[in-house]
């Protein structure tokens, strides 16, 4: 029934219906549309600056003669222009984000703020070190974490980024070699078929041939295999614990024992070590070097894509050979040893320099704020109800969807599609019709070891009613399925700001710049 | 804990689904000796305010660069970034989204990365860009492995001007391609003869515009003389608040180009994060390492943008990718553009003068200071002193007098004595006339 006050504005709801209506300008109330922010082009300034005094240019006439080509916005233009685009995005503020293998847990903002303090945003990597002895016991800080949590006498700190990290933490078994004349026999790096495409690549960037370990029926490095294939050339292998399928690798000793055994050494991806952190120590499991992502365990913001940070712990074996720059103690002074030569003079062998000036300092602060807030109790505990969420999941969805793996899970739960058989429906499809219900999708297609994989990682910032949600909206989306109702999937998403893209046009024609449009032919 | 949802009801309602009898039982696959019952010895949980007062503290043991007249720069540079860049870097959907592999849902990083490798390209002259590296240095030893790539030739030259920590990170990737290098000696006045070191077995020549020591150079007769012997030109930009006044490097033949984008939106950050710049010419994308991103239409013919062009990459291609990286500088790349967007044309070209004007004012006052000689006859906002003492005593003594005057050479070319009284100094826009008038007068006072 529709009211009516005295003005005469209606208060009821009105018709109902319309809700495919076209709108003039595209936009759908909220959901509105954005042009590039060149094709924006007003010719303003969203800057304030007066033109300098005539001064005498002294760029040996290497003046830039053309227009750069940039658009000018007055500020509001630039704000609104970037609001709207983040209106676009998914994220973990808003939603439950149960990427497997991501870890899309909450990003405290206390940690925001922090990184924000004068004292370490606005300080300058070359600045005279008596002038930053607050940064450099800052990384020694969050370096002592990383050392006590992992149970590891040693770390690197300036890798940006785990896959930087695996490069840093290879480069230093490859030092280990070298110094022990073992260098140009040992070529071959082990990894399991079900790692992360990034240890391979590492392995190949550094001239190792990549030898791929076969999986067990239930989800593990298949133990048998890996020892048939250690030998004399072997240099190390890469494996990730817990693995990608979300299970522990029972064996890890055993593997390590073996692995040392014939001379190799232990690089451990340490992309899930929010499993394990605060109850399990990867030194006490034979590894020799171990990155961190501190993006994920440690909850520095993923910012759609970066920057990370992957700071590697290393054995007593590996810890001479760690990359440049150190942090020595001097008379009770903070100092960096900056060359090969510092390092020496420290006891150390660097294998050299992974990046100008010293790692991702703005990412430590926020590691260390995440840290302290947490203490150890809290780490444990956040470790723990990670686990216990996924395996709640597991447990929960293992008769509906199929689940690929006996349980208990780790940190996330892995289903594969065969309980879409039959349905003409696609794991890409079923992930699809979660955004229409409101979810990012889980990750799909990784794992490489089952069919379809969807790989669930709630994370411990759910609470229980998230999960249970969550966890109805699969069931009912797996009965979907199931009934074949394949309109609920094939065009998904429908309700997302866009429907699917296609990515084969992109690939075949690649247009990776904006181009000004060609000027309108003029007249006859 | 406050980030931690879950109560001890829900926890035991949970296991009672599983049908665990505790959490232990979900940990039973770790073996025995490596489970550990007590506590790992570190402090326990903070309250926020005990958090802030213990990092406040840290934080208060630094001297931030905007606290003194500042002039610190080889590589890191102080720009006054707007308001409305932090803002709207902190906004959640771009803060807490992951890479957009879902770009239905995430058109908002993938349109502004697309905007980003536009503004890149343009900037640096280029026809294509990536979206973006994780710094200027691995940037600069990826493009050397991209140029042995395409070249299929292994000599590496490399300029004795290149920052030196560029040098080592490409010294230290390259080991590993069996690259051979050909490193140069630092030449300090922008005249080092490298064409004279290009021979037939050059993949690629690497030159930092302006250099290390703040030369700005015409690269045309570098470039001819490298494609003579098909090899690259590969350019490396680590100040890109030149290229609003300095030509820009696809305009003197640049086949790759690399460049350090923090000046754009970023603050110091003690070196990290940063956001690395990638361009190349667009025939050789394909070679290119990192994300990219490139426009499409969805379902209903609406333009959009995706990733694209992963089969280069690791997660797809595994051992044979042209990389292993595996991220974006995301957020900070998000922070340049929006830097660059406010700037505009009128704005970037008007920063970058008053950044040379600086830089010049700066010079010639210091040029005045007795026993002070300039060894860089040309330069954007970033030029090279001798001094009649030692640059370490130098640099120290102005830092006990409240300025952060430079960067001694030494710091960087450790052992090297000719390069002993280089202090290397950058001016922007952040410094002011009563600035540059206390350096003045307080390098007058250190060298007397």
């Amino acid at each position: 029934m529709s009211g009516m006050n005295s003005q005469g504005r209606p208060t009821g709801v009105g018709e109902v219906g319309g809700a495919e209506r076209k709108t003039f300008t595209g936009n759908r109330g909220l959901a509105q549309e954005e042009l590039l922010i060149f094709e924006r082009d007003s010719g303003a300034c969203g800057v304030d600056f007066d033109e300098p005094d005539a001064f005498e240019c002294r760029l040996g006439g290497n003046r830039r003669k053309g227009r750069v080509g940039l658009p000018g916005l007055s500020e509001p233009d630039v704000m609104r222009h970037y609001v709207r685009l983040s209106q676009k995005n998914y994220s973990i503020d808003a939603g439950l984000y149960p990427l497997g293998s991501c870890t899309m847990k909450h990003n405290p903002r206390l940690n925001e703020k922090m990184a924000r303090l004068p004292g370490f945003a606005d300080v300058h990597p070359l600045q005279p070190t008596k002038t930053v002895q607050g940064a450099l016991e800052l990384i020694e800080l969050v370096a002592h974490w990383l050392k006590t949590l992992t149970g590891m006498p040693a770390v690197a700190m300036s890798p940006k980024a785990g896959a930087h990290g695996e490069l840093c933490g290879m480069m230093a078994i490859h030092a280990a070699l070298e110094a022990r004349g073992d260098g140009a026999s040992r070529t071959r790096v082990l990894v399991p078929e079900s790692a992360h495409g990034t240890n391979p690549a590492t392995a190949a960037l550094l001239g190792y041939s990549v030898d791929a370990i076969p999986a067990t029926e239930d989800g593990r490095v298949d133990v048998a295999a890996f020892k048939a294939k250690l030998g004399p050339d072997v240099a190390a292998i890469m494996l990730t614990n817990p693995n990608t399928c979300g299970l522990f690798e029972k064996d890890i000793r055993e593997i390590a024992d073996a692995l040392h055994e014939a001379g190799g050494y232990f690089y451990c991806d340490g992309a899930n070590f929010n499993a394990i952190v605060g109850r399990v120590r990867p030194g006490d499991l034979g590894v020799d070097a171990m990155h961190i992502n501190l993006h994920k365990t440690f909850s520095t913001p993923h910012g759609g894509g970066g920057p990370g940070a992957g700071p590697v712990v290393l054995s007593e074996a590996l810890a001479p050979y760690a990359p440049l720059p150190w942090i020595v103690e001097r008379k009770g002074r903070l100092k960096f040893a900056e060359t090969s030569e510092q390092v020496e003079a420290v006891g150390g062998d660097s294998f050299g320099r992974m990046t100008a000036f010293h790692g991702q300092m703005g990412m430590f602060v926020r590691a260390a704020a995440y840290m302290m807030s947490h203490g150890s109790d809290g780490l444990k505990q956040a470790a723990e109800d990670a686990v216990l969420s996924a395996n709640y999941v597991l447990a929960s969805l293992k008769d509906v969807m199929s689940a690929s793996f006996e349980g208990p899970c780790m940190h996330e739960a892995l289903f594969d599609d065969r309980f879409l058989k039959d349905t003409g429906i696609e794991t890409l499809d079923f992930a699809k019709a979660m955004i229409d219900e409101g979810y990012h999708p889980m990750t799909m297609y990784f794992p490489l070891v089952v069919h379809g994989a969807m790989l669930i990682e709630p994370t411990e910032s759910e609470s229980k009613d998230s999960v249970d949600l969550f966890i109805a909206t699969l069931a009912d989306l797996a009965a979907s399925a199931k009934a074949k109702e394949t309109d609920r999937f094939s065009g998904a998403p429908y309700l997302a700001p866009m429907r699917r893209l296609d990515e084969t046009k992109a690939a075949r024609k690649p247009v990776l710049t904006w181009t000004p449009p060609a000027p309108a032919q003029a007249a006859e | 804990m406050r980030y931690l949802p879950l109560t001890d009801t829900d926890r035991q309602a949970m296991l009672g689904r599983i049908g665990a009898a505790n959490i232990d039982e979900l940990f039973r696959d770790v073996p025995k000796a490596a489970r550990r019952d007590e506590l790992i010895d570190l402090p326990r949980r903070k309250g926020e305010l005990e958090v802030e007062r213990a990092l406040s503290a840290l934080a208060s043991k630094n001297v931030p660069a905007g606290s003194v007249p500042f002039f610190v720069g080889a590589g890191a540079y102080r720009h006054h970034v707007p308001a409305t860049v932090d803002h709207l870097i902190q906004r959640s959907e771009f803060l807490t989204s992951y890479t957009p592999y879902q770009p239905e849902i995430a058109q908002g990083t993938l349109q502004y990365l697309f905007e980003f490798q536009t503004q890149v390209a343009m900037l640096t002259g280029m026809e294509v860009a990536n979206a973006s590296m994780y710094d200027g240095s691995t940037g600069c030893a990826e493009a050397v492995l991209m140029a042995h790539r395409i070249t299929k030739k292994k000599k590496a030259v490399l300029s004795g001007a290149l920052h030196p920590h560029y040098r080592a990170v490409v010294e230290n990737l390259s080991e590993f391609a069996r690259d051979d290098l050909d490193l140069g000696e630092p030449v300090t006045d922008g005249t080092e003869d490298i064409i004279a070191r290009i021979d037939d077995d050059t993949s690629c020549v690497v030159i930092q515009n302006p250099d290390f020591f703040g030369n700005v150079r015409d690269l045309q007769p570098i470039a001819d003389a490298a494609h003579a012997k098909k090899a690259l030109l590969i350019v490396v930009v680590t100040e890109i608040m030149s290229l609003g006044l300095v030509t820009p490097p696809g305009e003197m033949g640049a086949d790759i180009v690399v460049g350090e984008g923090q000046s754009l939106g970023n603050p110091l950050n003690f070196g990290g994060p940063y956001v690395g710049l990638f361009a190349a010419r667009q025939k050789f994308v394909r070679q290119m390492p990192g994300r990219l991103c490139g426009e499409t239409e969805d379902a209903e013919g609406k333009r959009g943008f995706v990733l694209t062009l992963s089969t280069r990459e690791q997660h797809i291609r595994r051992e044979k990718a042209t990389s292993n990286i595996c991220t974006n500088s995301g957020l900070c790349c998000l922070a340049f553009t929006i830097h660059l967007s406010l700037l505009g044309e009128e704005g970037y070209g008007r920063l970058a003068r008053i950044n040379h004007a600086n830089a010049v004012k700066l010079a010639d006052q210091l040029d005045a200071v007795d026993g002070v000689e300039i060894v860089t006859p040309t330069f954007f906002n970033e030029f090279t002193i001798r001094t009649p003492r030692n640059a370490l005593q130098v640099i120290d003594e102005l830092a006990d007098k409240g300025i952060l005057g430079g960067v001694r050479a030494s710091r960087l070319w450790p052992g090297q004595s000719d390069l002993d009284d280089l202090i290397v100094i950058a001016s922007t826009e952040v410094n002011t006339d009563e600035d540059r008038a206390a350096y003045a007068s307080a390098l007058k006072e250190v060298l007397s």
